[in-house]
């Protein structure tokens, strides 16, 4: 073994406590940006999901002056014949469903309370509500043929007191500008386990929607879900839809994506805070160290080690520190990110509306990657090993002469 | 020939304001196969003059020459070189490197200049000095004068041409003092090597056969004396 990183090695053991310290700091450190990494990016992967699976689809096909937040019932606004459409559509092999939506805005009133809501006429058969389907709590799915029935989420039920059989009325815009009031049939309860859309959105066979809200045979979009997400711009480009406009997930959800930006450079400043206060150990634990072994320095340079030498003495003692915290950091913080990345932990409702372009669950499963694994790691080694190059510099710069004459 | 040959030397310490003259004009000249003391009152500056024999501080004015190289003219690597290769040194406190054992210590020397094949060198040594026995022993687990031993031998280990020793028994008791002292003195008959000491040891002074005595920075006297 080379002779200086022998020593750096044993110097290491000269104060065990510290040395353990220090590399814990480097491991908590580590574990700590590994799992905020992966907390942000499944945060920002799971609304994205969501998103997607709720409201944007992978693609949409809407009219050109179709805005999701207005619910415009205008026939301009609107796409005719929707499913001759979405059923030429769910011909492409890599679609997974492709399904018309309708969007109304309405009112719920019961006994003495009214919640604003909007209703979502969907094709039931279409594996696109899949989602509903499998979050269903109480009660059964609705049926196409359906008029009366209407699902609602699973917060709102709870919020005013509904079960399955119980009746409400829906008070709902229509296309000629007016509203019209119905009774319905709760038929079930749903849950998709994200508050903000549950509470706020009720789900009707897409027929019954057309006749109450007086659309006819149009609907607000055509909702498309793909088998896989990278398949999109293949998709985008094999779809023929005269008149309208297709339009991709990034396209539909620019504000998460510009979030997801912003996050990532917060998460940088973050690390360089996180790796800062270890650093900061570290360079305390070397200059500590250069302070406590001033004359041997001294003895090691009058045996002829030269400054280089000297510096790289304490730098291997840097590096070794960092390896060993980091691969500390990597063993606490890989298992407890993979763990938490299949049972995630729980936020509950963020209080965040459907409507604001974001969807958050009830609950945060961290998303990690080797690529976070791989920067985490090399991040917390340069920045430990760039802290120890002050105290190792200062060594190097050691007069022989001067260090043999100090008392430690 | 001469191992160490320093003419005109100053050295003058700064702190602050204040400039303390530590050497005022000294020629001096150490031959090969000398045991040679350096003695005088503190502050004579005899620990000064060995550390610029030493190479390991630099004279305010004035040159030396180690080997007939001029190191006055060299810096702080090529003095670092200078040194591996020339001069061996004893410090007044056991100066190991305390993670490394006395085996290691030895050896570290020999690693420096790059040697390889150096065990039955390093073993030869710690025999000299009466510790092959305690090769594998940590410095904490040597007495002082064991310590100081290892230290000697770690000074040899390069085949120096001089070794300077800076109150080599200051903190050993009368035993252990003698046993260093006849340890050195029977190296340097052995093998040649020059050695020079830093001291006020009467008991170092017994072992000399020169003697250059130094008051206020300056060689008061400088005498050849039959030594044990």
């Amino acid at each position: 073994m080379n002779y200086i990183l022998k020593m750096s090695l044993r110097n290491l053991g000269r104060n065990k406590r510290r040395s353990v310290l220090s590399a814990f700091a480097i491991s908590v450190g580590t574990a700590l940006l590994l799992f905020m990494s992966a907390t942000i990016r499944g945060e920002m992967r799971g609304s994205l999901d969501l998103t997607i699976n709720l409201r944007t689809g992978h693609l949409q096909i809407h009219a050109e002056d179709y805005k999701d937040e207005n619910m415009s019932l205008k026939r301009q606004d609107m796409i005719e014949a929707p499913l001759e459409i979405s059923n030429q559509i769910d011909d492409i092999p890599q679609v997974k469903a492709a399904s018309p939506r309708l969007n109304i805005s309405g009112i719920i009133a019961y006994k003495n309370e009214t919640v604003g809501v909007q209703v979502l006429g969907i094709d039931p058969p279409s594996v696109a509500n899949a989602m509903y389907k499998e979050g269903l709590v109480f009660g059964e799915f609705l049926t196409p043929d359906d008029r009366e029935g209407v699902l609602i989420g699973l917060p709102l039920a709870e919020s005013l007191n509904l079960y399955p059989g119980d009746s409400i009325d829906l008070i709902l815009n229509t296309s000629e500008g007016d509203t019209d009031e119905q009774r319905f049939t709760i038929r079930g309860v749903y849950t998709t386990n994200t508050p903000g859309y549950d509470k706020a959105t009720i789900l009707m066979p897409l027929e019954k929607a057309q006749t109450i809200s007086r659309t006819e045979n149009f609907a607000s979009m055509i909702y498309i879900l793909l088998h896989e997400m990278d398949d999109t711009a293949a998709v985008k480009a094999a779809i023929n839809a005269p008149g309208y406009i297709v339009e991709d997930w990034e396209e539909l959800n620019k504000l998460i994506i510009i979030v997801e930006q912003l996050s990532n450079a917060m998460m940088f400043f973050f690390n360089l805070m996180v790796l800062g206060v270890t650093s900061t150990v570290i360079m305390n634990t070397l200059l500590m160290a250069v302070y406590e072994r001033t004359r041997e320095i001294g003895i090691l340079g009058a045996l002829g080690l030269k400054g280089r030498q000297i510096r790289s003495l304490f730098l291997i003692e840097a590096t070794l520190l960092a390896i060993g915290g980091v691969i500390i950091g990597l063993a606490i913080g890989v298992p407890l990110v993979l763990y938490f990345s299949q049972t995630g932990f729980f936020i509950g409702d963020v209080g965040i509306s459907a409507n604001s372009g974001f969807m958050f669950g009830t609950a945060i499963y961290p998303y990690p990657t080797i690529g976070d694994v791989i920067s985490v790691s090399i991040a917390a080694l340069l920045i430990t090993i760039l802290s120890g190059y002050y105290p190792a510099s200062q060594a190097s710069k050691l007069e022989p002469v001067e260090a043999l004459h100090t008392n430690n | 020939m001469d191992v160490a040959k320093l003419t005109g030397i100053t050295r003058v310490y700064k702190i602050g304001e204040v400039e303390t003259h530590a050497l005022r004009g000294v020629d001096l000249t150490i031959g090969e196969k000398e045991f040679t003391t350096l003695v005088g009152p503190s502050g004579s500056g005899k620990t000064t003059l060995l550390q610029l024999i030493g190479c390991l501080d630099m004279p305010t004015s004035g040159k030396v020459f180690i080997n007939n190289q001029e190191a006055t003219n060299m810096n702080r690597n090529q003095r670092a070189d200078l040194r591996k290769g020339t001069i061996g040194f004893i410090f007044q406190f056991f100066a190991l490197v305390p993670t490394l054992t006395a085996y290691e210590n030895v050896e570290l020397p020999l690693l420096l200049m790059g040697e390889k094949n150096h065990k039955a060198r390093v073993m030869e040594l710690m025999d000299a000095v009466g510790l092959s026995d305690r090769v594998g022993h940590r410095p904490d687990q040597l007495s002082g004068g064991q310590q100081q031993r290892v230290a000697v031998a770690r000074a040899l280990a390069t085949n120096p041409k001089m070794i300077l020793a800076d109150e080599p028994t200051a903190n050993l008791d009368s035993e252990n003092g003698t046993h260093v002292m006849e340890i050195m003195k029977k190296l340097n008959k052995e093998t040649g090597v020059t050695f020079v000491f830093a001291t006020h040891d009467q008991r170092v002074i017994n072992y000399a056969t020169r003697v250059v005595s130094l008051a206020d920075g300056l060689i008061t006297k400088d005498e050849n004396v039959n030594g044990k």
